[in-house]
């Protein structure tokens, strides 16, 4: 028990520290950082959304940038619309823009859930390898239809020129905008511990550690995957519609295989199948990226370093070292 | 006559030109120990995984408690009362002995689509999965993780969990493998009143168990079975003295 409140601890910390960091920077007047926390958190949210598949399922989904990007363009596309005045869709039914954040959020969560049922049902067919190399090809997929779309920007990609909205709160306020990203964080791992903790969670992991195991036991594997495949790319899709909010753009670029090497190497940095990794994880390379690439371009020498030296030396990543070795009773 | 709790009508299963399962007939009726015994290779394992549900049988059926589930997937055999242990220990080995058990429970009662309450905080499932844990002589080891466990514990585990499910028959493939003289005298044991709950059908190399359990022999040799029949006439017959039992 004392391994498990020293987790709670450095969670505690982490959390607190994302908090605390945009506040002094709103007191001192310096709202660039309060960006880049909210950068941190919506991230940190994307990392949450993997690591129930990766770190907790095992699926080493290699393509979840596609989910990002998606979420991403519904943000992107609805805005569009709403700005211009024009539909969607406008037979068989008239589906216009919406520049509310709400809207969008839905929308994102259901056209990720959808993808992610299709790209799921096929690539759970395969493991190990063939399943990065599947899903990597499908985000590539998807990734060349965004560059194929020419309406939606095509290569150039799609400015948001007024920041989705919410009722009764002023979303263009970067503080106003980190309290949702950083609020959206707090309620994706809080779901995360709860569905981690629960019948569902615990039979994801075992079909991580032994799928025999688990089909033995009388559940069926297969759909507990897809299930939590779903789930996962939901959560990084909600983060890639906030992304595009953040920077008032949505381009291919969030539908690259670089963006879901970077979600993965959030979740193995900030150490596997923990459920404050992904935030550790993400901190640490923005902080990497805006500190060390102040001096110099290769700052992703550094990382790459890092990166080795936990693969190599610290397979627990960040968490592993703050908190311990992870426990299962 | 009563109706057998599991019933192998003509499995046949091939690779390429090796015919590792030749229309095997066998029956497990309840109460009763069925061992199944034969040289390496002789088509054992095969049978056991087209009985489990990791293999499709090319020819054949395999009838669960009277209902064909020849097209069945293994968790939906399992769910329908048939568990199992494995020759080399299969466990969820990051889990503790008591999480093992408790998933199994689990996927027995509810399945594992429940998302919000923790399953170790399910006291009336945490009760029922330590008095397993105490039946097999593993509660003082409940909590400790699996994988640091020793080769016996893990062998009961498996059995602890394979009764988790409340089976009607028990598949149980070499349970004494790598347990010493005393550790496979316990389990002798412990197998030998279990029969009344589910019927077993035992594979097992250990020939004084076997003839201390079994009620019923076959014999498999090049996947046909041999011979079946009683304990005393399986001894007596030459043609498995010949086969089997002369060569060892």
């Amino acid at each position: 028990m004392i391994e498990r409140s020293r987790e709670t601890l450095v969670n505690a910390v982490l959390a607190g520290l994302l908090l605390a960091a945009p506040l002094v920077a709103t007191l001192l007047d310096e709202p660039f950082y309060v960006s880049l926390a909210s950068r941190v958190a919506i991230l940190a949210l994307a990392g949450v959304g993997l690591n129930l598949a990766l770190g907790y399922g095992g699926m080493v989904s290699f393509g979840h940038a596609a989910f990002f990007g998606l979420g991403g363009y519904v943000a992107g596309i609805a805005a569009f619309h709403a700005f211009e005045g024009s539909a969607f869709l406008s037979w068989p039914v008239t589906i216009g823009g919406s520049d509310q954040l709400l809207v969008v959020w839905l929308v994102a969560a259901l056209v990720t859930a959808l993808a992610a049922l299709a790209i799921g049902a096929i690539s759970l067919r395969t493991s190990g390898v063939y399943f990065i190399m599947i899903t990597l090809a499908f985000a590539q997929m998807i990734y060349y239809l965004a560059i194929s779309i020419p309406a939606y920007g095509g290569e150039d990609g799609l400015a948001i020129y007024l920041r989705n909205q919410l009722p009764l709160a002023d979303s263009s306020d970067p503080l106003v905008f980190f309290f949702l990203c950083y609020g959206l964080l707090l309620l994706a791992l809080f779901l995360s511990a709860r569905i981690v903790a629960a019948p569902f969670g615990m039979a994801l992991q075992c079909a991580r550690m032994n799928e025999v195991r688990l089909a033995t036991s009388g559940i069926a594997p297969y759909p507990i995957k897809l299930t939590a495949f779903v789930i996962s790319a939901v959560i990084t899709g909600i983060a890639g519609a906030l992304f595009a909010d953040l920077n008032g753009f949505v381009g291919p670029s969030m539908l690259s295989w670089h963006r879901s090497g970077e979600i993965m190497i959030f979740v193995i940095l900030g150490g596997v199948g923990r459920l404050f990794g992904p935030l550790a994880g993400a901190a640490l390379f923005i902080l990497l990226e805006s500190f060390i690439g102040g001096f110099t371009d290769r700052w992703q020498l550094l990382l790459g370093a890092v990166l080795l030296g936990v693969v190599l030396f610290a397979r627990g990543g960040v968490m592993g070292l703050l908190a311990g070795r992870a426990r299962h009773d | 006559m009563t109706e057998p709790l599991l019933e192998l009508q003509g499995l046949s299963k091939a690779f390429g030109a090796v015919k590792a399962c030749d229309g095997v007939d066998l029956t497990l009726l309840p109460g009763e120990i069925h061992a199944l015994i034969g040289p390496n290779g002789a088509g054992k394992s095969t049978l056991i995984a087209q009985v489990a549900g990791w293999l499709k049988p090319d020819a054949g059926a395999v009838h669960l408690l009277g209902e064909d589930v020849s097209h069945l997937s293994v968790a939906a055999r399992a769910n329908r009362g048939l568990g199992r242990s494995f020759q080399v220990s299969s466990l969820a080995g990051e889990f503790s002995a008591l999480g093992n058990v408790l998933l199994a429970l689990q996927g027995r009662d509810h399945g594992a689509f429940r998302f919000w309450s923790p399953l170790r905080k399910d006291t009336r499932l945490r009760a029922e999965a330590v008095a397993i844990l105490e039946r097999v002589g593993l509660a003082e080891r409940a909590t400790v993780q699996v994988s640091t466990l020793s080769h016996g514990e893990r062998r009961l585990l498996e059995i602890a969990l394979a009764l988790a499910l409340r089976p009607k028959v028990l598949l149980l493939d070499e349970p004494m493998a790598g347990l010493g003289p005393e550790g496979t005298r316990q389990l002798t044991e412990f197998l030998q009143p279990l029969k009344n709950e589910a019927a077993i059908l035992l594979v097992e190399h250990d020939m004084d168990a076997v003839f201390a359990l079994a009620d019923r022999i076959s014999v498999l040799v090049y996947g046909k079975v041999i011979a079946s029949g009683p304990v005393e006439d399986i001894r007596r017959s030459a043609a498995v003295r010949e086969a089997y039992l002369g060569d060892s």
